[in-house]
């Protein structure tokens, strides 16, 4: 969590100026070729994660995980459980790390906070009338600041798909910058902001490219795949294009941003090949939390399960561990 | 954090290879010892030796042919076409049965990345042989008269590049259409093709249909020098190839010759960037460059020539060099000491014309042959680098400013077996392709192979197409 | 009598084969099936309206995936379908023999012909593009080239004698090239259909590309001819009923479905087909790009 939040960068001045300098940026962005990226993608899926290797993937994915919940019949019972399992996730093994953060809706933010503590562990809110993001701006900024004031320290907002698909960046634009805005605190802290695109929505490689700049240049720390609400959510390929992203973006300004697929990664082997994606594509400086999330509910069981097997040199089962 | 994450090794396990001490020669279905000398093959990546190969002199090519003549004359110009189909399917499903016996056999022998001959070599083996399994009952629809009939003994010879990809493009065609073989392996890499000879036998494929016979550059003067042969078929060098033309000069032998190379791969300033990248990778690092369509020129807009290559050096730099039988290598061992000491020399040469050489920084192992990936900026045209096929994992990199250019410069090189284009204008692709003088041009892609898509060279690159519908004529009169 | 002491068989219930499954017909009617000498052997199931409706929704929910696959995927299906059937080569001369009224040696010949026209059409997957595709030399800076696509769903009214040959011969070149289809067998002779169902259940082909019907080509054959997402329509079937064979084409007018008419008479199955099965199922597309820098 960064204590003061960043100027925007002043690199882009000229290109957000309007909706013309935006739309000529965003569409002079190199194009994204499909086949070879999704051909790119599977060839680092073949990667073959073994001994030692696997063991430091499995803990770092852990601690890269989002856990969620974000349904309707939610209740504090339900968030002060998963934010238990949050914090200890095997509790038969106090070596096992705690996930990065607990990920609710903004009105159980305030309990994820209080079960959390002083933990470490991490309240990120989905805000901005998650997850269609069809609502006026004002309430979306209410929707912000209320999950900041209830302790929110990350708050995962979508963009207006719609107006995105209708070419008015700068409308995409000054929202992210405004909701950016609604995530300062009076103590000068400020909730980190990812932005989640909702890409099965995007559809094309390309709009996810130019989703990605549109987010970064306006102040997003990170760039989010998906709300988990639409299918097809995360993808390799999608990540891919994320990852040369905000590679790409610091090349150009020196700052990092961080990447989170979210949605439908539900096994440890696929968590894995989306590390060794972050590994060769961004840069080891991604492999770490602050960097990249996983956002995932059922992910986290499944790497107890392999983590338990490395240990134990046996398959475990479902029945070995908790299900909140 | 103190931990990166280190790749641990991950190796594919030898246990499923079974390599026999020695080897015969594989004449009329059965394994005969060899009358010349025998040599060693060794795993390139370690020089451990895997097995003794015995030479066929020319009274072994002989008998070779004879029994290919008598499988012809006698069985499989007399069976109809859907049941020599049955054959090679029944190959193509051993084939696949086999599949990781295969890839690690030619990975040892060849030393090329087990991820390569798994998921390239190997499957495309078994596409091909299904695909010509198809065309055996279908040849009177393949456009190449109304009565195609077979040509009679093909002499096959074959390069060390992609040993049982090359087999396969040459052995199914040929046995489609009617024709017996007797095909050459090279003498670096003859153990695929050895183990192919096992999987006639499982297939119970009549005995001199398919005749393999090992050795060097004197086994296979033998052999297309044989009067017995109606066809020759050749992949190789340039140089073997024109050879090959004069000596069958004057006889009624067909032949078709795939030859060397020296690909332009062209990247326009609008190319979809980051895929460029890997298709510049694609091109020149897959199979250590040893290619013959590789793109060793890279020939890019000066507009985007510094970005490109500094995005490129990066990728370049996550190749994972080492042992061919980990599942994570990208570059395995180049073939053999001889090929290394040219791809040196003519690295060499690359720094003495002024080129500047960058090569990736990574730790070579002691044993074996081993060259990092490279490439040399500052190129022009007239620098050997950019003129002569080095086949290894080196490339030239030069520039263009307009199309015309980079038309003109692609095409000014002796040879014409493929070329690259990147560019997101359509219209562009096409007119880059109509005007490219090569036989193969990938746009947005590289180094893409299927058994439906003829593949071979325009001008020194050799004649005749081996794929598709195409490959069948090279078999049929 | 049976005597006590010996084993009684377990039969077979004879089934639809609709999106993969095997239900009964959703009529709940069954016919009787004879042998070639009048014997009783089985109850088939009688496809009724709504059975054909929903075959045609399953044949076209399946159409996107199988018509999507890599033709080098469709021809390793369609020999997989032969090596299975191979496999169970002394149970289709049974029932060919039964149906037809064939010696041993005969009918093992009519299956031993069935199998090599699977694998002869499983080779035109990845062919029949390269023989009837085409670029275009037009005359002006672009690039011309015409493929085959597949037509869609196309409904089978599958022949009334050749219970298994003909069967194979006519759905083989529907689905090679992508189409998916609604057949409807042989009404005398269904069970050797039946079976070839279950060899396609087991065959990796995806459930919906191949949807087979028990019952009459006369009750059923006019909803399909009829049917707006049908495609097209083989009437092998009705070979020789010129008074049907009409109606079924004027329904079929509605859509313009494409029509394989009904021949006079049953053709001789044992001779090559040529390419015309496939061709008639097949659309051909043309596109048009600009050369130019």
């Amino acid at each position: 969590m960064s204590s003061t939040s960043t100027i925007l960068d002043p690199a882009f001045e000229d290109v957000t100026r309007s909706e013309a300098s935006l739309r000529r940026f965003l569409h002079g962005l190199p194009g994204v070729d499909q086949v070879g990226a999704e051909a790119r993608a599977a060839g680092l899926a073949t990667r073959s994660i073994k001994t030692s290797a696997k063991e430091f993937a499995l803990d770092l994915a852990i601690r890269m995980v989002d856990l969620t919940t974000l349904e309707g019949q939610d209740t504090p019972g339900k968030v002060r459980a998963l934010s238990a399992k949050a914090m200890r996730p095997d509790p038969s093994d106090p070596t096992c790390p705690a996930t990065a953060a607990v990920c609710v809706y903004p009105d159980m933010a305030g309990i994820a906070k209080q079960a959390l503590g002083t933990s470490g562990v991490h309240v990120a809110a989905v805000a901005t009338a998650f997850p269609s993001g069809r609502a006026a701006l004002d309430i979306k900024l209410a929707d912000t600041r209320d999950a900041v004031d209830a302790g929110a320290d990350e708050i995962d907002m979508v963009i207006d798909r719609g107006a995105f698909l209708a070419g008015r960046y700068q409308h995409v634009y000054d929202e992210i910058v405004a909701v950016r805005e609604a995530c300062h605190r009076e103590n000068g802290e400020s909730a980190h902001l990812k932005v989640i695109f909702e890409t099965g929505e995007l559809q094309t490689y390309d709009n996810v490219r130019r989703a990605s700049w549109l987010a970064m240049m306006a102040g997003a720390h990170f760039i989010k795949t998906s709300t988990g609400k639409v299918q097809p959510a995360a993808t390799l390929p999608v990540t891919l294009v994320m990852l040369q992203a905000v590679r790409d973006f610091r090349e150009t300004t020196g700052r990092m941003v961080g990447v989170k697929p979210a949605g439908g990664i539900r096994t440890a082997k696929d968590a894995i090949k989306y590390l060794v994606m972050v590994n060769e594509v961004a840069g080891e400086d991604w492999l770490d939390p602050d960097w990249f999330r996983f956002g995932a509910s059922t992910l986290l069981n499944d790497l107890l399960m392999q983590r338990t097997k490395m240990k134990t040199g046996r398959y475990s089962g479902p029945d070995y561990f908790t299900l909140d | 954090m103190p931990s990166p994450f280190e790749y641990a090794p991950a190796p594919e396990s030898r246990a499923v290879v079974d390599i026999k001490p020695s080897y015969g020669l594989f004449i009329n279905g059965e394994f005969v010892d060899g009358h010349g000398a025998s040599f060693k093959t060794i795993s390139p990546a370690t020089e451990e030796v895997l097995a003794e190969i015995a030479e066929a002199d020319e009274a072994d090519v002989d008998a070779a042919v004879r029994a290919a003549r008598t499988a012809y004359d006698k069985v499989w110009s007399r069976l109809p076409g859907r049941e020599r189909a049955k054959y090679l399917y029944r190959i193509a499903r051993i084939i696949q049965e086999r599949s990781r016996e295969l890839a690690v056999l030619e990975s040892l022998d060849n030393g090329k990345p087990i991820k390569e001959s798994r998921d390239v070599d190997v499957p495309i083996v078994a596409a091909h042989f299904f695909y010509y399994a198809g065309w055996a009952d279908k040849l009177e629809y393949a456009g190449h008269g109304a009565d195609p009939r077979a040509l009679g003994v093909a002499a096959q010879v074959i390069p060390w590049n992609f040993p049982l990809l090359m087999l396969a493009w040459k052995i199914a065609p040929a046995l489609a259409c009617g024709n017996t073989v007797v095909l050459k392996p090279a003498e670096t890499t003859p153990l695929t093709a050895l183990l192919f000879a096992e999987i006639c036998q499982q297939a119970d494929l009549p005995p001199g249909v398919v005749n393999i016979v090992t050795g060097a550059g004197g086994t296979g003067q033998a052999l297309v020098g044989h009067p017995g042969v109606d066809k020759v078929a050749f992949t190789g060098s340039t140089a073997v190839g024109k050879a090959i033309a004069r000596s069958v000069a004057g006889t009624s032998k067909r032949v078709t010759l795939e030859l060397g190379g020296k690909a332009a791969n062209i990247v326009f300033d609008d190319a979809p960037i980051d895929q460029a990248v890997e298709g510049i990778v694609d091109g020149i690092f897959f199979n250590q460059g040893h290619v013959c369509c590789a793109g060793s020129r890279l020939l890019v807009q000066e507009s985007i020539a510094e970005d490109l290559l500094e995005r490129l050096k990066a990728r370049m730099s996550t190749l994972r060099m080492g042992d061919p039988l980990d599942k994570n290598t990208d570059i395995g061992a180049i073939n053999s000491g001889e090929q290394l000491k040219r791809i040196r020399e003519l690295s060499e040469v690359g720094d003495a014309e002024g080129a500047e050489r960058w090569e990736v920084a990574c730790e070579l192992p002691t044993k074996g042959f081993w060259f990092p990936p490279t490439l040399f900026t500052g190129v022009s045209q007239a620098h050997r680098i950019a003129r002569e096929e080095i086949f290894g994992p080196v490339l030239s990199v030069l520039t263009f400013r307009t199309p015309a250019e980079a038309l003109e410069k692609a095409n000014n090189t002796p040879y014409g077996l493929s070329a690259g284009v990147w560019t997101e204008k359509g219209s562009l692709i096409l007119k880059m392709a109509s005007s490219l003088r090569a036989g193969v041009v990938w746009a947005n892609t590289f180094n893409k192979f299927d058994p439906t898509s003829p593949f071979g060279g325009y001008k020194e690159s050799g004649y005749g197409r081996e794929g598709g519908r195409h490959g069948l004529e090279a078999y049929l009169k | 009598m049976t005597p006590s002491n010996a084993r009684i068989d377990v039969r077979k219930t004879y089934k639809l084969y609709i999106g993969g499954a095997f239900p009964r017909s959703e009529s709940g009617y069954s016919y009787e099936v004879l042998d070639s000498k009048g014997k009783f052997v089985a109850n088939a199931a009688l496809a009724s309206r709504k059975d054909a409706r929903d075959a045609v929704t399953a044949a076209r929910k399946a159409f996107g995936g199988w018509s999507g696959r890599t033709a080098y995927n469709r021809a390793q299906i369609l020999y997989r379908i032969a090596e299975v059937m191979e496999d169970r080569r002394p149970q289709f001369v049974q029932a060919v023999s039964q149906s037809e009224g064939l010696s041993a040696a005969k009918a093992g010949g009519v299956v031993d012909e069935a199998i090599d026209r699977l694998v002869w059409y499983a080779g035109w997957a990845d062919k029949i593009t390269q023989v009837v595709g085409n670029a275009n030399p037009v005359a002006g800076p672009y690039f011309n080239l015409s493929t085959p696509e597949p037509t869609g769903v196309v409904a089978v009214l599958a022949p009334q004698a050749s219970s298994l040959l003909g069967l194979v011969s006519v759905v083989a070149p529907v689905i090679v090239t992508g189409n998916t289809t609604v057949v409807v067998s042989s009404y005398d002779r269904p069970l050797p259909a039946v079976t070839f169902a279950e060899v396609l259940a087991t065959s990796d082909v995806p459930g919906g590309v191949v949807n087979l019907l028990t019952g009459s080509a006369a009750t059923v054959g006019p909803w399909l001819a009829a049917h707006m997402d049908v495609n097209a329509i083989d009437l092998t079937g009705v070979a020789g009923d010129t008074a049907l064979a009409t109606d079924l084409e004027v329904a079929a007018a509605d859509n313009l479905k494409r029509v394989r008419r009904a021949p006079a008479a049953e053709p001789d199955w044992s001779l090559d087909q040529g390419l015309e099965p496939m061709t008639a199922f097949l659309e051909t597309k043309t596109v048009w790009h600009p050369i130019g820098v």
